[in-house]
């Protein structure tokens, strides 16, 4: 098979304007994959289908992943001007200083897709794309119409992850209820608070136990449950 | 009124035979308690597998798995309730004639199992209906369910027909009927069922 780069030379040369990124995977398996930009991801897909020599027919496997928003801390170099006494004298001296300044990485989701070729007997090609964030632009085109293999996947990322796919034919979602708001994938998904009894709580169960007590000593509930039992 | 035991086996000698109306209505009650053909997951082919010949549950008079709750007198919770799934199953429960039974087979049905810290399984179908009989195991083997069944009928041998603890299908007052959960924006709601689940004190050590 290709390496990536010959891939990629080859879908810039067959879609103008497609822009290709290679992801590098460190790891032994050396597993590179592409980005592709949502504009043109449908006519990437359906060249990497069609294309003799990729012939890449079956779409084994996508799946998503959550990129939230990573808070990075850096070193800058800041020189500004400052008034000093020297000698008795003011003066304006220009000075250097090191600060940490924080700065916010907006984090977005990625939706990924393992292709192969039964024809030509190779594969995985990885193809990945990004949405703009992970808030209100979490639209991605949908490779449902050039791999059919792709539409319940595609409904559990919508389901798990919240990523939209334009043009999917049936996008609802596939394992949790239409009613459902949540997505469960996500790294801040906040579980409900359906509380399990343990004799022996410990660690995270205890944490969780504290925590529904409380709320539950905040609401009264066990109260109740308490005087029911008492007058029984 | 209870039958003196040597007296009763003196008189079956001369062939006479006394019972008591509770004891009929109980041997009749036991002998024929039909499940709902019903499985949820893999604990159902444990199920399978004990109404087949080598197990063979008819021997205990439960052979006639019906498809309808409407002429099911028991539900075998066998599997994963999930959240998506739990409605469905009280509401199964609901339609379920009286007298009825409900056997939480293995560790998913009794407290959610190897699913429990998920957040999509149901920790326990006991949250909602009343479960008589719970059988751990992953999945339980069909001896298992076989001593929840006979379990089961001990159960029902021992109740009387009146007065406190009487079955639920002579109680004017009992719930004839289990609330269903809605199934909401982040969980079911309500989450559990406060009437026939209450609570157990949490030991938390101490500083709680």
């Amino acid at each position: 098979m290709r390496s990536v780069e010959e891939i990629k030379a080859a879908i810039e040369a067959a879609v103008p304007g497609a822009r290709v990124e290679i992801q590098t995977n460190p790891s032994v398996s050396g597993q590179h994959s592409l980005r592709l930009d949502p504009s043109h991801a449908v006519q990437v897909a359906t060249f990497l289908r069609d294309d003799p020599e990729m012939a890449l027919d079956f779409l084994s496997n996508a799946t998503g992943v959550d990129w939230p928003d990573k808070e990075i801390a850096e070193k800058v170099k800041v020189t500004r001007t400052v008034t000093k006494t020297i000698d008795g004298v003011e003066q304006q001296v220009e000075e250097t200083v090191e600060e940490t300044k924080k700065r916010v990485e907006p984090g977005c989701l990625e939706a990924v897709y393992h292709l192969f070729s039964v024809a030509k007997g190779h594969g995985p090609v990885v193809i990945r794309m990004k949405t703009v964030n992970r808030t209100d632009q979490v639209e991605l085109p949908s490779l449902t119409p050039v791999w059919r293999s792709a539409e319940f996947q595609e409904r559990e990322i919508f389901d798990l992850f919240g990523i939209i796919f334009k043009g999917h034919p049936d996008l609802r979602r596939l394992l949790m209820w239409d009613e459902f708001k949540d997505h469960p994938m996500r790294r801040d998904y906040v579980e409900p608070d359906d509380f399990e009894w343990e004799p022996t709580a410990h660690d995270e169960v205890l944490k969780r136990a504290r925590e529904h007590r409380s709320r539950e000593q905040g609401s009264g509930v066990r109260d109740q449950k308490e005087e029911a039992k008492a007058e029984q | 009124m209870a039958v003196d035991e040597g007296l009763k086996i003196e008189l079956g000698k001369q062939g006479i035979f006394v019972t008591t109306i509770e004891e009929l209505y109980n041997w009749g009650r036991r002998s024929s308690i039909w499940p709902m053909q019903f499985g949820l997951a893999c604990c159902a082919i444990e199920m399978i597998a004990t109404t087949m010949a080598r197990y063979d549950l008819a021997r205990f008079g439960a052979e006639v798995f019906r498809p309808s709750p409407r002429q099911a007198d028991m539900m075998i919770i066998s599997g994963t309730v999930t959240k998506k799934m739990a409605p469905q199953v009280v509401r199964l429960y609901n339609q379920m004639a009286e007298p009825k039974y409900v056997i939480a087979m293995g560790a998913c049905a009794i407290s959610g199992g190897p699913f429990k810290q998920g957040y999509n399984v149901l920790k326990g179908i006991d949250r909602y209906i009343p479960v008589d009989v719970h059988i751990p195991g992953c999945p339980p083997r069909p001896e298992a369910l076989l001593h929840a069944f006979i379990t089961l009928q001990k159960k029902i041998d021992g109740q009387h027909l009146t007065g406190e603890g009487r079955p639920r299908h002579l109680d004017a007052n009992a719930p004839g009927e289990f609330p269903v959960p809605v199934q909401g924006e982040h969980d079911l709601e309500p989450s559990e069922n406060g009437l026939v689940w209450p609570l157990p004190a949490v030991k938390m050590g101490s500083g709680v």
